[in-house]
């Protein structure tokens, strides 16, 4: 397990004081890393998180190592970009086919873990008829706002920031071993997105 | 350097941001003191960093960039790029149809290659190479054109079409960022769509791809036959990747380099045509900033969408490195390389911080002016270009520095805060120190004229608005984002058309490029650019500042196919500020497409 940083385990624990050294903002990693966990430790905290199927993971060990990957925010009652988000989502996973659940695997994580519990989600998820591959997600707050950060779903400006029916409708998609990063709006038309996630996919000759 | 020394410096980099920090959030005492970062007496609390996005309410703090190992400035002279020469031969021989068969990721034919067959011919290869930015900071690997950032300049002339086989050879290891794939664009090319690097037309590792350069005037093949309009002659060009959604991973990485362009005026040869500094006295630079982690490797901020800014301060991928020159006049190739920042460069002279030091703008985007504009300072946007004279001459013996000093603090744009001489970022360093030698280029002081502005009355085929803006954390343009499979609209060739650019929001700026013509700027916020601005120019890149609206004029001329809208904040870029849009024999009339 990667060792957690002093501010993960502040932010695990909700304290919101910002004294000293926290407010560097910054991860230094030990010298001689890898570039890859340079990348998990900066970016991928490993927070334990719960499936809509009511599974405890873990959010780097079992959700991203190894794997390509598509990840949204998003909470069961929003009402504004939301559904065409997860709508565009479903064409995707269709698109995509027995490769989601395979290597491919999408996570929609909730902006509310205190309203979407696993029930909630999968309610959601079968609501809109997501398939097996595609995982809903809740926590503990403080674990979810840190994932929420490090993966760059944030507005800059602290105000929009604050204001959930604006936020963050970008996709990530990534191959975590290849270390290829992209992000595409999720009111992208889908088959554009679906050509985005293949873009990151195992080159000839590796495995899939 | 011992290490003692490299904390305070630290500490005095930190501080200076910690004020510009302060000074951007636009925090009163009250808040500072309410957020600890003012003590009872009135002092700054010291500390190792502080965001102006620090105000969190839930107390996680945001992620920001690394700050940079310390290196010493101006140790290093400033690299000259090499002049890429040519090939007597490639095997297989070019063809106009994509050669699959042999590798070629190319897919459509080369419109031009028949009227106009390459007269030279190039071969250059993407590949990792080990770097050094800094003596003091480690080896490192970089992406670069022939393993080389920036990358070799193509030194071209009108008349003389070439054609170039680019190669990948990246590998799949990319060090943390970096995406194998790649579509090289040459920068304000009046180049056919297949050629031109169009986002989409990307080739895999161990691919190549044939790219034809007419080098043509546009008009040539409709207005201007058969030369072309020289008044739209192109002269500072640059290539860089252009890979969908990886441009700005690719572009930070080395893959980027210059392209100039010679004519019977602008001729290489300070002697004849328009008399330009030339040879050794015409020196192209990539002006740079980007930041290192702490084992001093260089750091790109993947999940950032704002903007990414950078602590160091680069050109030709040199931290602030010196040129020794003679007291008398030089060309400079002015090039903001991204990947986000906005520069305003003025010569400071640090024994006399109160002195104007005044040079020549003469081209705009690489595109000369009608005449030569006197200027303390110029901005750039990213992938803007400013040809400027300097003359050396009254500083022989001295040392003098081109300075950025417009104040940046957040990736979305720059603050409207100029710094006081002597505090912005001193970038390079001019030592005045080799003998005099003979000038015989042309005193800008006495108005040389160059090419005369192409006319822009002609009445618009179409007027299309296209409006710049951000939705739920979204890029945009007109509420769409880029896909590569759908032109947004159908330009008709050889029409003139007015467009529309507009930024409703005063938090970002965008330097908008548009690909394959070059625009004059009709209007900003309703204002025509005065003659003898330098803004009364021919451009390929224009920046949209807060709750602006710009009208420029094209005339689309001479090829067909596919090219992209984009904001050339390269984070913006891949964060799908970008459309398609496509020429054809028949255009549409969208007004806002």
């Amino acid at each position: 397990m990667p060792r957690i940083t002093r501010r993960e385990s502040i932010a695990m624990v909700g304290l919101s004081s910002l004294a000293g050294d926290l407010a560097h903002g910054e991860d230094r990693p030990a010298k001689g890393k890898t570039s890859r966990e340079l990348i998990r430790d900066r970016y991928f905290p490993n927070v334990s998180l719960l499936t809509h199927e009511g599974k405890e993971v873990r959010f780097y060990d079992d959700l991203i190592k190894d794997k390509i990957v598509v990840i949204n925010f998003m909470y069961a009652e929003c009402e504004g970009i939301c559904p065409g988000i997860t709508a565009n989502l479903v064409k995707v996973q269709k698109a995509l086919g027995d490769r989601i659940g395979r290597d491919i695997f999408m996570y929609s994580i909730t902006l509310k873990p205190d309203r979407d519990s696993p029930g909630a989600l999968k309610e959601y998820a079968e609501m809109h008829g997501a398939k097996p591959g595609w995982t809903f997600l809740t926590g503990k707050p403080g674990d979810i706002e840190l994932l929420r950060r490090r993966l760059g779903f944030v507005d800059s400006d602290p105000e929009v920031d604050k204001d959930k029916s604006q936020h963050i409708g970008n996709v990530r998609y990534g191959n975590e071993a290849l270390q290829q990063w992209g992000a595409c709006p999720g009111q992208a038309n889908p088959t554009w997105i679906v050509k985005l996630i293949s873009g990151v996919d195992w080159p000839k000759g590796m495995r899939s | 350097m011992p290490k003692a020394s490299k904390k305070r410096l630290k500490e005095i980099e930190n501080a200076a941001k910690n004020r510009r920090e302060i000074i951007e959030a636009n925090l009163s005492r009250r808040d500072m003191m309410k957020m600890g970062l003012l003590t009872g007496a009135g002092m700054l609390v010291p500390k190792r960093g502080l965001s102006a996005r620090w105000r969190d309410p839930q107390g996680v703090v945001p992620l920001d960039n690394p700050v940079s190992p310390p290196t010493r400035p101006f140790i290093e002279p400033l690299p000259i790029m090499p002049i890429k020469q040519p090939v007597a031969s490639l095997t297989p021989a070019p063809t106009v149809n994509p050669n699959t068969a042999a590798g070629e990721g190319r897919t459509r034919p080369h419109q031009a290659f028949t009227q106009l067959p390459p007269r030279k011919l190039y071969e250059v290869h993407q590949t990792p190479a080990q770097f050094s930015f800094s003596p003091d900071l480690p080896l490192q690997t970089i992406w670069g054109f022939d393993g080389q950032f920036p990358g070799p300049t193509y030194i071209a002339r009108y008349g003389e079409p070439i054609l170039i086989r680019n190669f990948n050879g990246l590998t799949t290891n990319n060090g943390g960022f970096g995406k194998p794939s790649v579509s090289t664009h040459l920068h304000n090319g009046h180049t056919p769509s297949e050629s031109d690097g169009f986002p989409c037309d990307f080739f895999e590792i161990a691919q190549f791809y044939d790219q034809h350069y007419p080098n043509k005037q546009a008009g040539f093949n409709s207005t201007h036959p058969p030369n072309g309009d020289v008044n739209e002659s192109l002269s500072t060009l640059w290539y860089h990747d252009h890979r969908v959604d990886f441009t700005a991973q690719n572009v930070y990485k080395g893959l980027t380099g210059f392209y100039l362009l010679f004519n019977q005026f602008d001729t290489g040869d300070e002697t004849t045509g328009f008399h330009l500094p030339s040879g050794e006295f015409d020196v192209p630079l990539m002006f740079n900033d980007k930041v290192f982690d702490s084992s001093g490797q260089l750091f790109f901020d993947l999940f950032n969408t704002d903007g990414i800014l950078g602590d160091k301060f680069m050109v030709n991928g040199k931290i602030q490195p010196f040129f020794q020159v003679h007291p008398r006049r030089y060309r400079f190739r002015c090039l903001d390389a991204g990947p986000s920042r906005f520069w305003e460069l003025f010569l400071t002279d640090l024994n006399n911080l109160n002195a104007h030091n005044m040079f020549w703008e003469i081209a705009n985007d690489g595109n000369l002016l009608p005449r030569p504009v006197q200027i303390e300072s110029f901005r750039l946007g990213v992938a803007e270009r400013k040809d400027v004279i300097i003359d050396f001459t009254p500083f022989a013996g001295k040392s003098i520095y081109f300075e950025n000093r417009l104040l940046q603090t957040s990736g979305r744009g720059p603050t409207s805060t100029i710094l006081a001489p002597g505090q912005g970022n001193l970038t390079m360093r001019f030592d005045v120190a080799l003998p005099p030698v003979a000038d015989h280029s042309v005193d800008p002081a006495t108005m040389p004229q160059f090419y005369a502005l192409p006319n822009k009355t002609a009445a618009p085929r179409v007027t299309r608005t296209f409006r710049f803006e951000r939705t739920n954390g979204q890029w945009a343009i007109n509420g769409k984002f880029v896909d590569c499979d759908a032109p947004r609209f159908t330009v008709q060739r050889n029409s003139v058309e007015k467009w529309v650019l507009q930024n409703n929001s005063g938090g970002w700026q965008h330097p908008v490029h548009i690909h394959f013509e070059e625009h004059q700027i009709l209007k900003r916020n309703g204002v025509a650019p005065a003659v003898g601005s330098e803004e009364n120019s021919r451009k390929d890149v224009v920046r949209l500042q807060f709750n602006e609206q710009i009208e420029l004029f094209f005339r689309f001329r001479d090829f067909l196919g596919r090219h992209p809208m984009h904001c050339h904040n390269v984070v913006h870029e891949d964060h799908a500020m970008m459309l398609r849009w496509d020429i054809d024999i028949v255009g549409d009339n969208k007004t806002t497409p």
